[in-house]
C-alpha cells in the first residue's frame, strides 16, 4: 500500500470475496425484475442509478404490485436508511478527500465497503493511500454487480412465470437479516416488525411496511433499554 | 410500472439513496452524530427487511379462497433454519427455492 496503484489491487484484492459472493444476488435481482414485468432497460438502469441489492429488490416486488411511486420511493428510503450509520462511521476515513470524490465514493458506499473499511483499518490511523484502496474495493464491487445483474436480466426473460422467481425476493432478504441478528434486542426488533407488517398488510398504499418498519425499530429501542436496566439491577 | 413514471421513480429512488449515503461524509468533520439517531439505525435493517418478508410470505399468490400461501411459509421456514445454521445468500435461496417448487408440483394437496 506504499502506492496508489498498489493501494487499489489491495482494496481490490480484499473486497474480492464479498464482490463475488454478491453475483448470485446480482442475478436473481436482474431475473426477478423481469419476472416482475420490469423493463430490462428501466431494470438496468435502477441498478446504475441506485446501485443497492435490497433496495432494488423491495421496489422491484412494489413495481409488480403497481405501488404508487411515492411509496416505492419512500420504501427504498427506508431500506438504505442503515446506511446513514455506514455513512457516519466512514466520515473520519475520507476527511482529507476532495468535496466531489466524496460524493462518488458515497455513491459507492455498500454494506461490504463499509464493513471491509471499518474492520481493516483504524479510524486515528488512516492509511495515506485509503481513497485508492477504497476505489479499488468498490469500483470492482461495481463493475461485477452490473454484469451480474446484466446477466440476471438476460437469464430471467427465459424463465417461465410459473417457476414463482419472485420467491426470491423474500429469500435473499431473509438470508441477509438473518445473520445481523445478533442481540436479543435484533430479534425483538425483526419478530415486532414481522408480525405488525402482517397484520397491518391490508392497509392502502402498502403502509403495513412503514407500520412494520416503524414498531420494530421502537420495540428494538425498548428492548435494549429494558436489558440494560437488568443489567444494571 | 414503467414509461415515464418507472424512470422518475428510478432516478428519485437513486437521489434519496446518494442522499442517505453522503449524509456524514459530505458534512463538515467533527460533525457530532446524535446518538439517538445512531441508536434507532442499529434496528432499521433488522426492523425493514422483515416488514418486507412477512406479508410477501403469508399472503403472496394464495390459493383462491384462502388468506395462507402454505407452500411458500413452508419453504421460508426451511430456508430460515437454514440460514441461521449456515448463514449463506446462495443456500438459502436455493434451498428455499427447491423446497417451493417441489410442494408446488409434487404436493399430495394438488
Amino acid at each position: 500500500m506504499n502506492t496508489p496503484r498498489s493501494a487499489y489491487f489491495a482494496g481490490l484484492r480484499d473486497q474480492m470475496p464479498g464482490i463475488l459472493g454478491n453475483v448470485p444476488f446480482g442475478m436473481i435481482t436482474g431475473a426477478a425484475a423481469v419476472a416482475a414485468g420490469v423493463d430490462p432497460l428501466l431494470a438496468m438502469a435502477m441498478s446504475i442509478i441506485v446501485f443497492a441489492g435490497a433496495a432494488q429488490l423491495a421496489a422491484i416486488s412494489l413495481m409488480a404490485q403497481h405501488a404508487p411511486g411515492g411509496i416505492i420511493v419512500l420504501t427504498v428510503l427506508i431500506v438504505n436508511l442503515r446506511m446513514m450509520m455506514y455513512s457516519a462511521a466512514m466520515a473520519p476515513y475520507f476527511r482529507h478527500t476532495p468535496l466531489a470524490r466524496k460524493w462518488l465514493f458515497s455513491y459507492l458506499l455498500t454494506d461490504h465497503a463499509f464493513a471491509l473499511v471499518t474492520t481493516k483499518f483504524d479510524k486515528h490511523q488512516v492509511p495515506q493511500h485509503i481513497d485508492a484502496y477504497y476505489f479499488g474495493a468498490t469500483s470492482a464491487m461495481w463493475v461485477i454487480w452490473q454484469i451480474a445483474l446484466a446477466i440476471g436480466i438476460f437469464a430471467g426473460t427465459l424463465v417461465p412465470a410459473k417457476w414463482s422467481l419472485d420467491f426470491a425476493i423474500p429469500l435473499v432478504f431473509l438470508s441477509l437479516v438473518l445473520p445481523a441478528l445478533t442481540t436479543r434486542s435484533h430479534w425483538a426488533a425483526a419478530i415486532a416488525a414481522a408480525t405488525a407488517a402482517a397484520f397491518c398488510s391490508s392497509l392502502p398504499l402498502r403502509l403495513g411496511l412503514i407500520a412494520g418498519a416503524a414498531t420494530g425499530v421502537i420495540v428494538g429501542l425498548l428492548s435494549e433499554k429494558f436489558s440494560r436496566q437488568e443489567a444494571k439491577a | 410500472m414503467n414509461g415515464w413514471q418507472g424512470w422518475a421513480i428510478v432516478i428519485c429512488a437513486g437521489l434519496v439513496t446518494l442522499g442517505v449515503r453522503a449524509s456524514f461524509i459530505v458534512l463538515p468533520p467533527h460533525t457530532r452524530v446524535p446518538t439517538w439517531l445512531l441508536d434507532s439505525l442499529k434496528y432499521v435493517a433488522a426492523a425493514v427487511l422483515p416488514a418486507l418478508v412477512a406479508p410477501d410470505v403469508l399472503f403472496r399468490d394464495a390459493p383462491v379462497g384462502e388468506t395462507f400461501n402454505l407452500y411458500r411459509i413452508v419453504a421460508a421456514a426451511v430456508a430460515t433454519a437454514f440460514a441461521l445454521k449456515t448463514r449463506s445468500v446462495f443456500g438459502t435461496l436455493a434451498l428455499g427455492m427447491a423446497v417451493l417448487w417441489l410442494l408446488k408440483w409434487w404436493s399430495p394437496l394438488g
